[in-house]
């Protein structure tokens, strides 16, 4: 009971703080391990609030620049090794500096699409994780052909089936013969044992048969499109699945997975899908694990920033001459950073003014830029001594 | 009072203006006479402004400086295109009536639309909707000719048609620059020769400006179409004429445009013509406008200087002596000044100049200097020489983050270079190789102010990258603290005093000291503090306070009750004491400890001895023998490997063929050799300097000990396994298609032990990998950070709180979320455990 009172006792002393929630949550957990007296409690959060007033950031900082360093900073001594085989489970993803560069471009695809899913509640096995990831790995004819044959005098297309692998995707010659008429029209197919033999209704060249073949290669049997791996891991107590290859939308409607708790470093599929706050929340999660990864300590703040920055018009936009930069109200601040004659003649066309309100057209023409001490003026104007 | 620029407008310029603009209007090509004057009418007519020294303007009365120069103008015989507009020319040709010259939409159907300007520029319109005429095909051929229905469209035609399209239509089509016409030139703006000075060679020769030569081209052709128009030459003629003025006017504004041959200098260099005077990294705007150059400043060679503050640089008296810092004569320091101005340009602390109230200097020399000291007054200006305890900002290049840049106070010294404290290093990375630093000399008061409180060494100590402290301890510092307190580390009274007397330290030392004792000197009286140090092996089970070896640190009271102090204690990017110490007592204090926590070190050090050699990485035969067994069984490992691939056994890594799974076993099994290696060593090994120093943390780690004493390891090129090289093969030693470790980079010998000539060789490969990887990292790195501070540097926050760009757009309403600046942070947040213990006293 006393126990009780103590903890209603802290809730009070805290929960009227204006203090950042994280912070708050942080002290009643300390609370709950150092328990001090009342008097000790409330002298502890006086400081407390006092070191973080004396943290706060001062007006006139300038906080874009301070990330930007930041960040790049130690970008400096990453690698460029793409690739890297993290263990026995073959996990290949683009890391290290191109990887970040890829994030502040905002490049459509990535190199290395990847998803992370986890299974709900009641399928939490390694069995039901093991079947999901089976299912959802796109198998296409090609990996099952263990030959073909190009056959230019029935000028026919001859391939021979992994039969156990057909077997195992829960198909036979029948069903694969079905499918394979779907996406080929003009051919006859037939098949024999283990062979497919796709025969061409008319004469045709080689040629013909090349792309034919390469065609029905890439024919989706199995699975869903774009994910080519899948692994089975344990995270915690939890199993999950790890993907190379995003598809977010086709994963959704698996019944065995947890659809909250979907991710993918996608990030343009997930703003498709999710809308502009989680594409946001990618980016910072994306660049934080990629400097992570490498050992730098970097703190998040710089990479929000960037975040918000890149998605601040509710599109995601790119670090660079075709986004944000590129977007600038300034004629000079956009003449300065690339496509210098470009952005003067069109300006020049379009009447545009220059306010010089931003930080480098005053660089260019010496005079002081409107950051940091500068922010302020004088509202006083002293006499000039002709007034007098 | 400044004057300052409230706004730019761009626009384009109309005949008329031009004409009005220009004092003279060019008609000959000559340049100079017989004499060598400069001909009147022509492109360096005297008219145009003055680049020689002595001359007056003709125009203002103005000399060199003072005359910005005027302009001229030419005009053509027949218009031209303006090549960095034909774009937009093309789009208003397609976008306009051929006939009445409206816009081809009537505005009620453009309102309609969301994005009017895309209709009007890409949607095809066959029938004008205003006067209903038939709109033929437009069709621009690279770079500037423009066709109609395939037959050409003249710069003529294209002006008579633009000038058809009415005011209002122009605003439809966003042109608020000026009338499209305009886009054609007929008249030809002269810059001024200010703007293009021709330079005399020490032979007498006159050597023209590109811009010049460009213009004599133009003008020339010009006469020449003239006199074709008026002598009535058939159209041809004059229609090559026209042409080679259009390429020549093209060049004049751009010399690189695809599809046209680049104008070339009689030496074959291609001309810099308007559009390269501006663009890129050596253009206008990059390195003239971004960048200036300063006076006031002095580049030279940097040394360390280990007895300085971290807040000091020292800086060579010569340099001194021609760096000023102008004072204001005043009523109270008018006979310092006096003394100063006595003293002369060449002693130290001397002074160089004297200002006038009007503005004009006076140069302070050995035989005027008593006059001149006579004459100032109120209202002159000093310029003194640098002195002890000035203010300047220090750099070094690459300026990467805002650490690169930092004030300094001066100290005097009678060397040749600039010195440093080492624990400064960290920030500007740099080193002693042969570096060099930046010096500039702020020379406002309210400069120097600001450079005082913000840009001092010591409000630098915590990074804002990660809120941690960036300035620490280094190499012989760390090693010598490390060893100075070590249990066993006794200190004699004498040695005591001396070292405590040469760290700036008074006290009354009674007795002999342990190390531990001496360290705690530097400590602030009410300092509490525990950790665990660098060299912590992590056992299962923290014994802390009774660590056998000693790794736990625990600081009472000020005093050092247990532990080693190492990089963790004091290192850079770790430095838990002098975080503490800057969080908790300011940064001025945190200064001061780092000033005397390094000079301990080395003062120790210097006592002890400390050395490294050959001797160091010798290891027990017993434990060679250990490695060697540990890699002959690995190599085994591997074999069995191999054997199993051969007969096609091996366990397949799913995304991988079965060669790659081989390739990724093989390195997996090679990788653990190296950790076992390290691990032998690491226990058979004594602990020397260089033990001492992996440690510590003060410089090189196990694994470089590991590679010098017991098994250099894999080699890899992209990650991989070794594999490039010849056919099938990495070198000819090896039989076609061998898969064995000692084929494919692994290097089971030691550096001390030696390589043989394709260990070398595999070393070497991945040495070279390495140096490549470097050099195009820090191109690609150097690119990212210029677009990342461009995108977002106009991000500030305001005085509401809230972070916005300069179109006060926001961007974040809390700045980073809680409002916690990192440069202020504990490791970006608040220590609260550490501020509960402090005031519970549990930490006491």
């Amino acid at each position: 009971m006393k126990w009780e009172r103590v903890h209603k006792m802290y809730e009070e002393l805290i929960s009227n703080l204006e203090l950042p929630e994280k912070i708050k949550e942080d002290m009643s957990k300390s609370f709950e391990i150092y328990k001090p007296t009342k008097s000790q409690a409330k002298k502890i959060i006086d400081r407390i609030v006092n070191t973080y007033k004396k943290m706060l950031y001062e007006p006139g900082e300038a906080i874009g620049v301070i990330a930007a360093q930041s960040i790049s900073e130690p970008a400096t001594q990453m690698t460029m090794r793409t690739y890297h085989v993290a263990g026995a489970a073959a996990k290949q993803v683009s890391l290290g500096l191109p990887r970040l560069i890829e994030i502040v471009d905002a490049r459509r695809e990535p190199t290395t699409p990847m998803m992370e899913i986890y299974m709900k509640k009641e399928f939490n096995t390694k069995e039901d994780a093991a079947k999901v990831a089976k299912k959802i790995k796109e198998t296409k004819l090609k990996n099952i052909v263990l030959e073909d044959v190009i056959d230019l005098v029935n000028s026919e297309v001859e391939l021979k089936i992994d039969i156990n692998y057909l077997n195992n995707l829960d198909m036979n010659m029948e069903s694969l013969k079905k499918t394979l008429k779907k996406y080929i029209k003009n051919y006859d197919i037939t098949t024999e044992d283990t062979t497919v033999k796709i025969t061409s209704k008319k004469e045709t060249t080689i040629r013909e048969l090349q792309k034919l073949k390469l065609k029905i290669f890439d024919i989706s049997l199995r699975g869903i499109r774009g994910i080519t791996q899948t692994i089975v891991t344990k995270k915690g107590n939890e199993w999950m699945i790890i993907t190379l290859g995003s598809n977010i939308k086709k994963v959704l409607g698996i019944k065995e997975l947890d659809p909250t708790r979907i991710y993918s470093n996608n990030i343009s599929e997930v703003e498709k899908l999710f809308g502009i706050e989680a594409a946001r929340n990618v980016i910072i999660s994306e660049s934080s694990k990629t400097l992570a990864d490498q050992g730098l300590d970097v703190d998040p703040r710089h990479l929000i920033l960037v975040g918000d920055t890149m998605t601040m018009d509710g599109t995601i936009k790119a670090i660079g001459r075709y986004g944000v930069s590129g977007e600038k109200r300034s004629v000079l601040a956009r003449a300065n950073f690339e496509t210098t004659v470009k952005h003067l003649t069109d300006a020049a066309v379009e009447g545009e003014v220059d306010r010089l309100d931003s930080i480098i057209e005053n660089v260019l023409i010496n005079q002081v830029a409107p950051i940091g001490t500068a922010m302020c003026d004088l509202v006083f104007k002293p006499k000039t001594s002709k007034e007098k | 009072m400044y004057k300052r620029i409230a706004a730019i407008n761009f626009g384009l310029l109309s005949p008329k203006v031009i004409k009005k603009m220009a004092t003279v209007e060019i008609t000959r090509y000559d340049l100079y006479d017989k004499d060598g004057y400069p001909v009147e009418g022509g492109v360096m007519d005297p008219r145009l402004g003055v680049v020689d020294p002595g001359l007056r303007c003709r125009v203002c009365g103005g000399g060199v400086g003072t005359c910005l120069g005027h302009f001229g103008y030419l005009e053509l015989a027949r218009p031209v295109i303006h090549v960095s507009h034909v774009k937009t020319i093309y789009k208003i040709l397609r976008s306009t009536c051929e006939k009445c010259g409206r816009v081809l939409e009537t505005p009620e159907e453009l309102k309609k639309s969301d994005n009017p300007l895309y209709d009007l520029y890409v949607a095809k319109k066959t029938k004008c909707p205003h006067c209903g005429a038939k709109q033929r095909k437009i069709k621009l051929q690279k770079p500037y000719t423009f066709t109609i229905d395939d037959k050409p469209l003249t710069p003529l035609e294209i002006r008579e048609w633009f000038e058809r399209i009415p005011d209002e239509d122009l605003k439809l089509l966003n042109i608020k620059g000026g009338r499209p016409e305009w886009l054609i030139i007929t008249l030809l703006p002269i810059p001024p020769v200010t703007v293009r000075p021709s330079i005399t060679l020490e032979t007498g020769e006159r050597s023209e400006d590109d811009l010049t030569h460009k213009l004599v081209d133009i003008v020339r052709i010009n006469q020449r179409l003239k006199d074709n128009i008026s002598i009535g030459a058939p159209d041809f003629i004059i229609d090559d004429l026209w042409e080679l003025l259009q390429y020549h006017v093209a060049t004049y504004f751009d010399n690189n445009l695809s599809g046209v041959p680049q104008a070339r200098h009689r030496s074959g260099r291609a001309l810099r013509t308007l559009a390269q005077r501006l663009k890129g990294k050596e253009g206008r705007f990059r390195n003239n406008l971004s960048g200036k150059r300063v006076n006031f400043s002095s580049r030279t060679v940097i040394s360390p200087d280990p007895m300085i503050s971290i807040n000091e640089v020292g800086v060579p008296e010569v340099v001194a002596k021609e760096l000023t810092v102008p004072i204001k004569v005043n009523k109270r320091n008018i006979s310092f000044l006096k003394s100063i101005i006595k003293k002369g340009p060449n002693a130290i602390d001397g002074a160089n100049y004297v200002i006038r109230p009007d503005g004009r200097k006076k140069k302070i020399t050995e035989e005027n200097k008593n006059e001149i000291a006579e004459e100032i007054d109120i209202g002159y200006s000093v310029e003194r020489h640098l002195k002890d305890g000035d203010i300047v900002v220090f750099n070094r290049q690459p300026s990467l983050h805002r650490m690169s840049m930092m004030a300094h106070k001066v100290r005097l010294t009678p060397w040749r270079t600039f010195t440093l404290n080492l624990c400064v290093c960290a920030p500007y990375n740099a080193d002693f190789d042969g570096d060099e630093m930046n010096l500039h000399v702020p020379q406002t008061e309210e400069a120097q102010t600001e450079a005082k409180r913000l840009m001092l060494v010591e409000n630098h100590i915590r990074s804002p990258r990660f809120g941690g402290p960036l300035i620490g301890c280094i190499q012989d510092h760390i090693s010598g603290n490390y060893l100075l307190t070590k249990k066993e580390t006794k200190i004699k009274k004498e040695d005591a005093i001396q070292i405590l007397q040469n760290i700036g330290i008074e006290a009354d030392v009674t007795r002999d000291l342990t190390g531990k004792e001496l360290f705690s000197y530097l400590l602030p009286k009410d300092l509490n503090m525990e950790f665990k140090s660098n060299a912590c092996i992590g056992c299962e089970k923290c014994d802390k306070e009774k660590c056998p070896y000693d790794y736990y640190v625990v600081i009472r009271n000020g005093e050092l009750k247990n532990g080693v102090i190492d990089s963790k204690a004091i290192g850079r990017e770790k430095g838990l004491i002098v975080d503490l110490i800057e969080k908790k007592y300011g940064s001025s204090k945190a200064r001061e400890f780092l000033d005397r926590v390094s000079k301990l070190g080395i003062n120790f050090l210097s006592r002890h001895g400390f050395t490294i050699g050959l001797s160091d990485v010798e290891v027990p035969a017993e434990a060679k023998r250990k490695i060697k067994k540990a890699v002959e069984e690995s190599e085994r490992e591997c074999g069995i490997l191999i054997k199993n691939y051969e007969k096609g056994e091996v366990k397949q890594i799913p995304g991988q063929t079965i060669k790659e799974s081989l390739e990724t076993h093989i390195l997996k099994t090679l990788r653990k050799v190296l950790d076992k290696a390290s691990d032998i060593i690491e226990e058979n090994i004594k602990e020397n300097c260089a033990v001492v120093m992996a440690k510590s943390g003060a410089r090189g780690s196990m694994l470089n000990l590991t590679q010098l004493a017991g098994c250099i390891g894999q080699q890899t090129t992209q990650g991989e396994r070794i594999n490039r090289g010849y056919k099938m093969r990495t070198l000819p030693h090896f039989k076609r298609g061998e898969l064995s470790p000692d084929a494919h980079g692994f290097v089971p010998s030691s550096f001390k032990d030696g390589l043989n000539p394709f260990e070398f060789f595999f070393n070497a490969m991945n040495g070279r990998e390495g140096l490549m990887d470097k050099s195009l990292r820090t191109r690609k790195s150097g690119y990212m950070e210029r677009r990342l501070v461009n995108a977002l540097q106009d991000l500030k926050v305001e005085y509401d709180g809230t972070v916005r760009d300069d179109r006060g757009v926001i961007v974040q309403f809390t700045p980073g979320e809680d409002k916690i600046d990192p440069s202020k942070s504990e490791w970006g947040g608040i220590n609260i455990d550490r501020i509960i213990e402090d005031e519970m006293g549990k930490g006491a």
